[in-house]
């Protein structure tokens, strides 16, 4: 049986808000990995006066935003996306083997990463649609297990309804038990061991708008709060 | 001291044989070791298997590997990338074969291979579809699969400086897989922007020391 849900007709955020809204919960001192696709997106929100370490898979330790004049594109300093970007003051290149080390070794405060699929028990699908031959891995499986926190970025509801914030994976599973908040176009959610808990809203939204966009039942705190979008 | 500057593209590219397996360095743009690629694309060989990221992307590169028939087999954790329309018709018409590895498992079984360990237990891909058919191990009460080195007859490499006896720097995240390819390959050729004169490098910051270098071919790029 396949489950449909459906995302409430109203305006919801768009993907700049959802990165701005996650940029803001990157702590200073942190060393984060930026994934590719919204995540990127996440970079240009951190406050300029936080120091954030950005951690580029590909080998870049300490990723700045991208150059702000054309001529100082560099073809040799590029994103996990393939995007331009720059070295932060105090920022080191690594080989691949020593980058996924240092994901894997523990060193990733946080990852930022794109989904299909969150469970409320934490598992993260986003390599692979049900049925394909194949699928594009990437860094994300390293990183996932890594990181001491995984901050999932995703449209609440697929286009075709099916749900994205379930209750148990439809999708092959990327890593297991790694997502610890999620972010979407609607809400953010928090992995609990008791299972996803509604902390925020986005504006003009309802817990009942959000609750029929899951398949998965949400904790409610006393208090949910408004997305500041 | 051995020789291994070659005096041209085809001298570099004359060591490749048919059905090797050929690691290849480069992520995106950076440390792509392209005139060595054409040079392979003109070369005739058949029968390759390809370690890379990707899978090629537009009608350059890798794809253009794949579309003149070179390639048997793509090692890659992202195959699928939306400018990867070369590969993407070729897979779904069965012409070439595909091996799906996450990008940090592929990066360290090259480093065993290069390093002479006979495989590593990583938690990555536990409990996913990549786990299937591997031995599973608890160490401490954490669950590892076994992954085994992947060992190159080539490499393929870009590196941004060279001196005579082969020693190579590498260029901000151009670096990317290079290195790695460097190591775990039996014969390893590298594609380099500059040549510079003996004791030129800092022997404090060489990356890739002239051992793993069994041939060079100067760009001047």
């Amino acid at each position: 049986m396949t489950v449909k849900v459906t995302a409430p007709d109203k305006p919801l955020l768009s993907r700049d808000q959802m990165a701005k809204r996650l940029a803001q919960d990157l702590e200073a001192d942190w060393v984060v990995n930026i994934g590719i696709g919204i995540p990127t997106q996440a970079v240009a929100y951190v406050p300029k006066e936080r120091d954030v370490i950005l951690h580029s898979e590909n080998g870049i330790i300490g990723m700045g935003p991208p150059p702000e004049r054309e001529e100082d594109i560099d073809r040799d300093l590029m994103s996990a996306g393939k995007g331009p970007v720059t070295l932060m003051p105090g920022g080191a290149y690594v080989h691949h083997a020593d980058s996924f080390s240092l994901a894997r070794g523990g060193r990733l405060d946080c990852a930022v990463l794109g989904a299909y699929q969150v469970a409320s028990n934490g598992d993260l699908a986003n390599w692979k649609v049900p049925g394909a031959s194949s699928g594009n891995i990437g860094g994300a499986m390293d990183i996932a297990v890594g990181a001491k926190q995984v901050f999932a970025i995703m449209t609440h509801v697929s286009k075709d309804g099916t749900p994205k914030v379930v209750d148990r994976l439809t999708y092959p599973p990327t890593a297991l038990g790694v997502v610890t908040r999620v972010y979407t176009d609607m809400a953010v959610l928090s992995v609990t061991p008791d299972g996803f808990v509604l902390e925020e809203v986005a504006p003009g939204l309802t817990v009942d708008d959000v609750q029929a966009a899951c398949d998965a039942k949400l904790i409610l705190p006393s208090e949910v709060r408004t997305i500041a979008a | 001291m051995k020789k291994k500057k070659a005096a041209s593209l085809e001298e570099a590219i004359s060591h490749l044989r048919d059905e090797s397996i050929v690691l290849i360095g480069g992520f995106g743009y950076g440390g792509v070791p392209e005139q060595l690629i054409e040079g392979v694309c003109s070369s005739g060989l058949r029968g390759l298997t390809i370690v890379n990221n990707n899978a090629g992307t537009g009608h350059t590169g890798i794809a253009r590997l794949l579309e003149e028939g070179c390639v048997g087999k793509m090692i890659c954790s992202f195959p699928f990338a939306s400018e990867s329309h070369v590969f993407k018709e070729m897979y779904a018409a069965g012409k070439v074969d595909l091996e799906v590895v996450p990008q940090g498992t592929m990066a360290e079984r090259m480093r065993n291979a290069g390093a002479g360990l006979g495989g590593f237990l990583t938690p990555t891909g536990v409990g996913t579809e990549i786990a299937e058919g591997k031995p599973e191990f608890e160490v401490d009460g954490k669950k590892y699969i076994l992954e085994k080195p992947l060992r190159g007859d080539f490499a393929l490499i870009k590196a941004y400086k060279v001196d005579p006896r082969g020693n190579l720097i590498y260029r901000k995240a151009a670096r990317n897989i290079n290195p790695v390819m460097a190591m775990a390959a039996d014969f390893t050729i590298a594609e380099v922007s500059e040549e510079v004169p003996m004791d030129a490098l800092d022997p404090e910051a060489i990356v890739t020391p002239s051992v793993y270098v069994d041939c060079f071919y100067v760009t001047g790029g």
